[in-house]
């Protein structure tokens, strides 16, 4: 006997079918691919069989390891100082590389370091490229969602006014969006271009030539930063849509009452205007969440995750991983990360953002 | 009545024949020169001389981008659709090859006696694939900047030393008169790093991979030999003697345009340095101390193993193997064609041709790149190295870390039948 829920929606059901369908097949059944193959040695194209692995690509992925290092001392106890009267401390390598004396630290690599005292602590891990991609890719996020949200309100409500010609407002921010990613991309990358770019052409003009040419993508001080800039410039039209959506549903008289009140305009802001958005906040940062987490496109085309590794990013890895390098089980499992890694953030947003009683 | 009967049986016999004339086998060709016109009309000829010279088989050729072609078979293949006939990159050869995408090529050995080692794809003591041409870098330069700068002209007998060629880069960089001393091509990601650079790498005394076993890359990569290559091949960078972020514009036409005065380029671009200038000159690689060497192998023909037809697929790439299909796209491209015969016939390659120094480098300093399906992954991590490297990164580290992960993709795929 089927319940009430499902016998009086089966006109919905019907509808959601098709596309519940294609979501399974295409979205749901690869991921759960992804996590049975992330437990396995799968690989993209070899003769040999595919076995089970248990956690070992997991361990390969996130293992860290912490080595504190002594200054190295002459015989009398003294530490020995170089030239420039820094500590010398023993190479690294001699305790990640066939030292079995330190099995654990075995192909680590050093992530950072700290001097505490005058012991030296490096923070070691198994995979050091991936561990720069999750740190880029938080930055990238911590970054992206605050001010392409923010920026993406501003523009809603400058163009949430009758004015002559709006639309045409409206039609120009909104274009980077239906832009491909790959063309503006390619675009930015000659405006970054460190010889000859507009960048660099615009600021020497009006500093009158003293601003120093950078290579914008080419440096790792600025790669992540240009790509950042302009990843916000790309998508912030599709964000101020929403907010309009959302200014739009805000009723007339709210405001009509403000005014007779003799609200200011940022009281109006603050007491009518951003309650009344709530909804299409929370919707504006968990969408920009999820997307600035899966950054790719604008890393494939314009940098390839370098220069030493300052655009990694967790999305590019699992391609370049599970695609270039032909290991289908090492990019299962980073995929699998990253959706434990969004899940719990966005139910923490959720969280944070739900209707207090 | 009888008459009409033998009549018919005439008729009957008469038509099955010629349907059985009509009726050619189908055979499907991918080929990774879409885009390119001339490169376009040379394949497309010899696919029609051959469906026109015999009546057994009909190849019918599909081409794809470049930059595309090696996913797609790829992608073809997990499919379950491959060709039967597939042009396939040299070095990525023995990567197919072992995986099951080819089958050994039955074609008379003796046909290719004389072509050009880089040519010959062999792995596991087969040959898998044939190369109608063969691709060779040098050191371009002007013979009036070798004047000017007072040095001695190499050859491929007596080719620099290393200590010659920074000398060479030195009194360039001296002279002022270049932005960049050194052109090595930072432009060109992907594979032109390990085609191009690994064979320093080799001269030096290193490799990509320990050539004895093919199961380690210690030792070889992160050796002393391939710390000395990283060491000199950061010097190139923090030294000023080459650009490290290039324009692919400038890796173009940089060299026509005088911006450097050596440019480490391959065959292919030697038309357009001709053309720029009268005097322009290919230099053989430097010595570092174990050889001048410079990478081979290029694009081949080989036979998927999904083909149901691989004699017919085997008499295509035979067909294509005559000399005047090599010539052609030695003229067409500038490639070097891969017999002596067929360079003897061509414009550029042709004895006191233009470009006859390459075939000449091609023979005498060639390696091809480690010979293992395990290549692919090695010349990822090996481009990301030197690209780190040049950027900065320790090189003693780096090597290290390089290693590291060659090693643990050939753990992961059980040596790769090693």
């Amino acid at each position: 006997m089927a319940s009430k829920f499902i016998r009086s929606n089966r006109i919905g059901w019907l509808m959601a079918g098709p596309a519940a369908l294609l979501m399974a097949i295409f979205v749901v059944l690869p991921f759960v691919f992804a996590i049975g193959l992330s437990f396995t040695n799968q690989r993209l194209i070899s003769p040999n069989p595919t076995q089970f692995v248990g956690l070992a690509n997991y361990e390969q992925l996130l293992g860290v390891g912490v080595l504190t290092l002594e200054p190295e001392r002459d015989n009398a106890g003294a530490v020995i100082r170089d030239k420039s009267g820094a500590l010398t401390y023993p190479a690294l390598r001699s305790f990640t590389r066939n030292n079995a004396d330190y099995p654990q630290y075995d192909g680590m690599r050093e992530w950072f370091s700290f001097d505490m005292g005058e012991s030296r602590v490096f923070l070691l891990g198994r995979d050091i490229v991936f561990l720069k991609a999750i740190v880029n890719t938080v930055i990238f996020v911590l970054v992206v969602a605050p001010v392409q949200g923010g920026l993406a309100l501003g523009l809603a409500l400058l163009i949430n006014q009758r004015l002559r010609g709006i639309n045409l407002f409206r039609a120009i921010y909104f274009m980077p969006v239906v832009v491909s990613i790959v063309v503006v991309s390619l675009l930015w990358r000659f405006i970054y271009d460190g010889n000859s770019g507009l960048l660099n052409n615009l600021l020497g003009a009006i500093t009158f030539g003293a601003f120093p040419r950078i290579d914008w993508l080419g440096n790792p001080g600025t790669a992540l930063g240009s790509i950042i800039a302009m990843s916000i410039w790309q998508a912030v039209g599709f964000h101020m849509v929403i907010w309009l959506s959302g200014l739009q549903t805000i009723s007339p008289t709210l405001y009509e009452a403000a005014a007779i009140e003799g609200a200011s305009p940022w009281q109006t802001f603050r007491y009518v205007t951003w309650p009344g958005l709530r909804n299409t906040a929370v919707l504006v940062l968990i969408v920009i969440t999820m997307q600035a987490f899966s950054l790719f496109s604008q890393i494939d085309v314009m940098t390839g995750g370098g220069p030493l590794d300052s655009t990694q990013t967790i999305v590019f890895q699992a391609v370049e991983r599970g695609y270039g390098k032909q290991d289908i089980s090492g990019g299962s499992t980073i995929s699998v990360v990253l959706f434990v890694i969004v899940l719990t953030i966005s139910f923490i947003q959720r969280w944070l953002t739900r209707e207090k009683k | 009545m009888s008459k009409l009967t033998t009549m018919a049986g005439m008729l009957l016999g008469t038509t099955l024949l010629s349907t059985a004339a009509m009726a050619q086998t189908e055979l499907s060709l991918w080929y990774h020169g879409a885009g390119n016109e001339v490169e376009a009309k040379i394949i497309n000829q010899i696919v029609s001389d051959f469906n026109a010279s015999q009546s057994d088989w009909m190849v019918t050729l599909e081409s794809f981008p470049q930059a595309a072609y090696n996913d797609s078979v790829v992608a073809g293949a997990l499919a379950g659709n491959l060709p039967d006939i597939l042009d396939v990159d040299g070095p990525v050869m023995p990567n197919w090859a072992w995986s099951g995408y080819l089958q050994p090529l039955s074609i008379d050995e003796s046909k290719i006696a004389d072509f050009l080692p880089g040519t010959k794809g062999m792995w596991n003591g087969e040959l898998y694939s044939v190369g109608l041409w063969d691709a060779a870098v040098a050191m371009v330069t002007r013979q009036s900047i070798l004047d000017e700068l007072g040095l001695r002209t190499p050859t491929v007998d007596e080719p620099w030393t290393g200590e010659e060629f920074m000398a060479a880069l030195d009194a360039a960089a001296d002279s002022g008169k270049y932005e960049y001393a050194f052109d090595p091509g930072m432009a060109w990601t992907g594979e032109w790093y390990p085609y191009a650079f690994s064979p320093f790498l080799q001269s030096f005394g290193g490799d990509i991979i320990d050539r004895t076993t093919y199961t380690t890359a210690e030792g070889v990569l992160n050796g002393e030999a391939a710390i000395e290559f990283g060491t000199w091949w950061q010097g190139l960078f923090a030294d000023g003697y080459a650009p490290l972020a290039q324009d692919p514009a400038d890796r173009d036409s940089g060299f026509a345009n005088g911006k450097y005065a050596f440019s480490w380029n391959g065959n292919w671009a030697a038309l357009g340095s001709l053309s720029a200038f009268d005097d322009a000159v290919f230099l053989p690689a430097p010595d570092f101390g174990n050889g001048p060497k410079i990478g081979a192998a290029s694009w081949q023909f080989g036979v998927s193993s999904k083909s149901e037809h691989p004699e017919g697929a085997s008499a295509f790439i035979e067909f294509a193997l005559q000399d005047k299909y090599l010539t052609a796209f030695s003229d067409g491209i500038g490639l070097i064609p891969p017999t002596p015969a067929s360079a003897a016939a061509s414009i550029n390659y042709t004895a006191g041709g233009p470009m006859e120094v390459f075939y000449e480098l091609s023979a005498k300093q060639a390696l091809v790149r480690p010979v293992t399906p395990g290549y692919v992954v090695a010349a990822k991590v090996f481009e990301k190295a030197l690209a780190d490297i040049a950027n900065g990164a320790d090189v003693g580290e780096t090597l290290d870390a390089a290693v590291d992960e060659i090693d643990a993709d050939i753990e992961k795929n059980s040596n790769y039948g090693f």
